[in-house]
């Protein structure tokens, strides 16, 4: 079995609970906010479309949402020790794993690929398949963003705090810099599918092949959900003895 | 009918050794497992509940393993020491939840049924974080029933509860007890222990100091003088005659309690030749009551040994 709907449901509402879900809405809603002032300033422009879905929606927004979701989904669970009731069940651990994966998908993708194709409309009518094509790199991105942060928080208390780390300075800043930093960013990995998604006068390209490209996807979040199905089989539920 | 083994078990971290080679079986009925704070009662019943595993030796459920058996949660019941325990979920929610995930036929029937041993079933609706400490020791109990478990596993169940909770818990305990349910429960306050369980084990510093029946460990203890506190129709004869006798080593008028204290070094003698020398000085005897034989004399003679 790889999904557990009790696990699911609770994972939900821990997700969705009014904080979180406001932190996991404030992004989009700028995204959108962006896209109208930039339309209403400047009118349909391409470039700036690709702009601010690659420079924020995809670099920033995406990690961001993927971190909230990812380790949102389990390690608050093992920081307050509730998961306890969930592994004293007679149900695997992997299942554990894969349900929290699935809702953290779920929900990185419906807060990342809805705003995104929205804001491609309003800024340039999704010309070029601009719009489309940050869509589907946000959805194939949230897989593998879902999967790591899942993974930081079975590893680490401190897992929000690398997440942001990985997003802000990896994804965004480092990346930027050093070329070699890219191969290894889930960002430019979904940017390779923008890349063919999108019409060829679109300015949209990936450091890293396509192929290449979904063979590191796939890879970091079979490993990832492997891995964090491990560290759960072995969770030490501390107590404070 | 389950019994826990736990044979040669210990646990190390780094280089602490926080349970150092215990073995013991905990059988059918409410055993107390006693010991200070710090002692490695927590790692025990870690180790018992299947979230950590022995260093070396093995802890199993009858014959099977505990540890990486998801299995065993059928029959094991657990209320952990830490507070969190989802409290966005009301307190139906939060067992219904417990029985769900039991994989449980009827769990809206299961849960409420939980809901009404524990007598939670008043504010059943209203979330876990308006609870207090007590209300929620009583809804981890609602889910650790749930599934009507043969091992229930109680990590400090009576800290922060009040003595009318504390009182409805143990006469719950004691009625899980009596069904035949494998009870244990951890604590390091000897009047809890006292009170609900006559069977316990002691874990001092992480080695297993003692099992069985509190008041026979005390007889065991035979470098420790007994204490008996004795009310007689002659008391100044009975204490000439107690002292004459090689068990006895001290005898004390107390005039305040109107009774003799008397001090025995050796337990079997003392008590076959005290009926017979009240008999022989034709003395009546009133009271004999042991006055040392409370878990607390029990716990500080081996904490300090």
């Amino acid at each position: 079995m790889i999904y557990n709907s009790t696990v699911a449901r609770l994972t939900y509402r821990a997700l969705l609970g009014r904080r979180r879900a406001l932190m996991l809405l404030a992004l989009p809603v700028l995204l959108l906010v962006i896209a109208v002032v930039i339309r209403a300033l400047g009118g349909a422009d391409d470039r700036a479309a690709t702009e601010i879905l690659g420079g924020f929606a995809l670099a920033s927004m995406v990690p961001l949402i993927g971190v909230i979701a990812g380790t949102g989904a389990i390690a608050p669970e093992i920081d307050d020790g509730s998961i306890v009731y969930l592994l004293s069940k007679p149900i695997s651990r992997r299942t554990i794993i894969t349900t929290k994966l699935l809702v953290a998908i779920s929900v990185t993708i419906a807060f990342t690929t809805t705003p995104i194709l929205l804001a491609g409309m309003i800024l340039n009518d999704n010309s070029q398949q601009i719009g489309s094509a940050y869509t589907v790199a946000a959805g194939v991105a949230s897989v593998a963003y879902s999967a790591v942060f899942l993974l930081l928080g079975t590893v680490s208390r401190n897992a929000v705090v690398f997440g942001l780390v990985y997003a802000l300075v990896w994804e965004a800043l480092f990346g930027s810099l050093v070329p070699g930093a890219r191969t290894l960013s889930i960002q430019q990995w979904s940017l390779a599918l923008a890349e063919r998604v999108a019409a060829d006068g679109a300015d949209i390209t990936s450091d890293v092949a396509l192929p290449t490209a979904l063979i590191l996807l796939t890879a970091a979040t079979v490993l990832g959900t492997w891995y964090a199905g491990r560290r759960l089989r072995v969770l030490k539920v501390a107590g404070d003895e | 009918m389950t019994t826990l083994h736990i044979s040669a078990a210990s646990r190390w971290f780094g280089n602490v050794v926080a349970v150092n080679d215990v073995t013991m079986d905990i059988a059918p009925g409410v055993t107390g497992l006693l010991g200070p704070n710090g002692a490695g009662k927590s790692t025990l019943i870690h180790m018992m509940s299947g979230f950590l595993a022995p260093s070396s030796g093995s802890v199993t459920l009858d014959d099977r393993p505990i540890w990486r058996n998801e299995k065993v949660y059928r029959e094991i019941g657990l209320v952990p020491e830490r507070e969190g325990m989802y409290d966005y979920l009301t307190g139906a929610e939060f067992v219904l939840a417990n029985a769900e995930l039991h994989g449980l036929k009827d769990p809206e029937g299961a849960a409420r049924a939980a809901l009404e041993t524990v007598e939670m079933t008043g504010a059943a609706d209203r979330r876990v974080s308006t609870y207090s400490k007590g209300m929620r020791q009583r809804v981890k109990m609602a889910s650790a029933l749930v599934h009507e478990p043969s091992v229930l596993l109680l990590d400090e169940p009576f800290n922060g509860m009040d003595p009318r909770q504390r009182m409805h818990l143990m006469e719950l305990l004691r009625r899980m007890g009596d069904e035949g349910r494998t009870v244990l429960f951890s604590s390091h306050i000897l009047e809890e222990v006292e009170q609900l369980a006559t069977h316990i084990e002691v874990i001092v510093a992480g080695r297993h100091a003692a099992s069985g029946d509190y008041r026979k460990i005390r007889r065991l203890m035979t470098d420790r003088p007994h204490r008996y506190l004795i009310r007689s129709s002659d008391d100044r004869t009975l204490a000439a005659a107690l002292i004459a006798d090689p068990s006895t080593t001290g005898v004390e008028f107390d005039a305040g309690e109107g009774a003799l204290r008397v001090q025995a070094v050796d337990f079997m003698r003392f008590t076959t030749q005290l009926p017979l020398l009240a008999r022989e000085s034709g003395i009546r005897l009133l009271t004999v009551s042991p006055s040392d034989e409370s878990l607390e004399s029990v716990f500080s003679y081996l904490v300090s040994a």
